[in-house]
């Protein structure tokens, strides 16, 4: 049997990735979480002295903790094994990857461990994403310097 | 290639060790211990699965009646770098050592040359197998345990078991090893590490393929053809190869899988367990019991192993897989 043929016998026995049932649970889950989200928003705003431009620390910053807490219990990755993106995309699954990380490295010390550990899997993410920010923003100062868009 | 072996050397005894996990695993009862806590009470993971090694080790030396100094060789490998978990249990146990890797085939690749070994008479008492620890091992060749990625329908969850084997002179009532068949790594170019039983399915064809035609034998000689963690799909795609080359229901009917098993129909493993501890538990427990009690009068145990590491898989180098075959018979 030769390569081509058993990637045939292969192909029809693996059942298909199932994208749309993927995409919709990753749609719903991920949308739950940015509801709680938003009604942490809603909650510093009303009880507390926060406006919509400042309230976005304090909601991420319990986002976060939220997502270490259920990390460190275990639970998260139970959950993201059904909601997939839906829990790898928000601000949540920065937590997750930085804790679980961090937990990993514990049995190798606080240096050599959790500190070299810590950002094994979130680092690309914060390598990409300022970089990627800081071309967004040089777009928009081009776009405002030649009158196209205002700030 | 084919080995004979004249001397037919026997399963004396066999200890086998599981994690807390472990308890959902259908061949449970078969188990001699199960550690409640996954790390054996030691500070990492690595410390417990030597630990669980040494105490496997130690069951069969209780079983058999020996003591360290009895146990001429030791053959055993894991999946950790460098296979510290099973340098550190063979520093404990004080016999000549030699590590084997062939990944999650090595219990049986260990127990080929324990059998050599025995058949030379360089070795009165050789204890061989495996071992793996689903923390020590996930870390290393995926993600951290608590890390929310989803796993394909096709990935597998790496087993917290050791599985050991004691292998003596002939005893006529107990199982005994005729042949072996030492597997060529084989690559039909899977590059997704989360489908193993696909990469994996072609060595084990391969070395079954070998076995039968070195021993001039069919499928229906045997009562059982147990591979090791091809998982439930990877199992299939087994078959489906042997279907193809005219192997019938009744015949395909003879293949079992220990890691499509192992877990049972429980959907949360996905496609089944994995690891070298997953064929060595079953193998040296399950399989051990059900020969002595003569369920099964002729076996052919072919564990499976995919010979990547993280680095060659992000490197883009696709998966090469060995298969190692041992058969078995009983009195």
């Amino acid at each position: 049997m030769d390569q081509q043929q058993y990637q045939q016998i292969e192909d029809q026995i693996t059942p298909p990735t199932p994208y749309v049932k993927n995409v919709l649970k990753a749609f719903l889950i991920g949308g739950l979480v940015c509801t709680i989200g938003h009604a942490f928003t809603y909650f510093y705003i009303i009880f507390f002295n926060f406006t919509e431009t400042t309230v976005g620390n304090p909601t991420a910053a319990t986002m976060v903790f939220i997502a270490a807490l259920l990390t460190g219990l275990g639970i998260y990755r139970k959950i993201a094994q059904v909601a997939g993106a839906g829990t790898a995309v928000p601000v949540t699954g920065f937590s997750n990857a930085v804790v679980s990380a961090a937990i990993e490295g514990k049995t190798e010390g606080f240096v050599l461990g959790v500190g070299s550990n810590m950002f094994k899997m979130a680092g690309s993410v914060i390598l990409f994403g300022v970089a990627s920010a800081f071309f967004v923003a040089l777009i928009k100062l081009i776009l405002v310097t030649m009158g196209v868009v205002e700030w | 290639m084919v080995i004979l072996f004249k001397t037919k050397p026997s399963i004396l005894a066999c200890g086998s060790v599981a994690g807390p996990e472990e308890r959902k695993s259908v061949f449970y009862s078969y188990f001699d211990a199960v550690v409640e806590d996954e790390r054996w009470n030691q500070k990492t993971n690595e410390q417990g699965q030597a630990k669980m090694i040494q105490e496997a080790c130690e069951i069969i030396m209780n079983k058999a009646n020996l003591k360290n100094l009895d146990i001429d060789f030791f053959l055993s490998g894991d999946l950790v770098n460098q296979m510290t978990p099973t340098n550190f249990a063979a520093r404990e146990l004080a016999s000549s050592f030699i590590g084997m890797f062939s990944a999650c085939a090595t219990s049986i690749s260990s127990l080929i040359v324990a059998s050599l070994l025995t058949e030379l008479s360089a070795s009165e008492y050789a204890i061989a197998g495996a071992s793996s620890h689903h923390n020590a091992t996930e870390r290393q060749f995926r993600y951290p345990i608590n890390y929310g990625g989803q796993k394909p329908a096709t990935a597998q969850w790496t087993v917290t078991a050791a599985g050991y084997a004691l292998i003596g002179k002939h005893n006529p009532s107990l199982p005994s090893i005729v042949a072996g068949t030492v597997g060529k790594v084989i690559d039909y170019g899977e590059v997704n590490p989360f489908h193993m039983g696909g990469a994996m399915a072609p060595a084990a064809f391969d070395t079954i393929t070998a076995h039968l035609k070195g021993r001039n034998q069919k499928i229906s000689d045997y009562d059982l053809i147990m591979t090791g963690d091809l998982g439930k799909i990877g199992l299939k795609i087994l078959k489906a190869m042997f279907a193809q080359t005219g192997a019938q229901q009744n015949e395909l009917d003879v293949f079992r899988d220990a890691g499509a098993e192992f877990y049972g129909e429980d959907e949360a493993y996905l496609a089944g367990a994995s690891g070298a501890g997953c064929s060595a538990a079953v193998y040296y427990s399950y399989i051990e019991q059900q020969m002595k009690s003569g369920r099964y009068k002729r076996v052919l145990l072919c564990a499976t192993g995919a010979l990547l590491s993280p680095l060659s898989f992000q490197q883009g180098e696709t998966i090469p897989c060995t298969a190692h075959a041992i058969e078995i018979t009983m009195e």
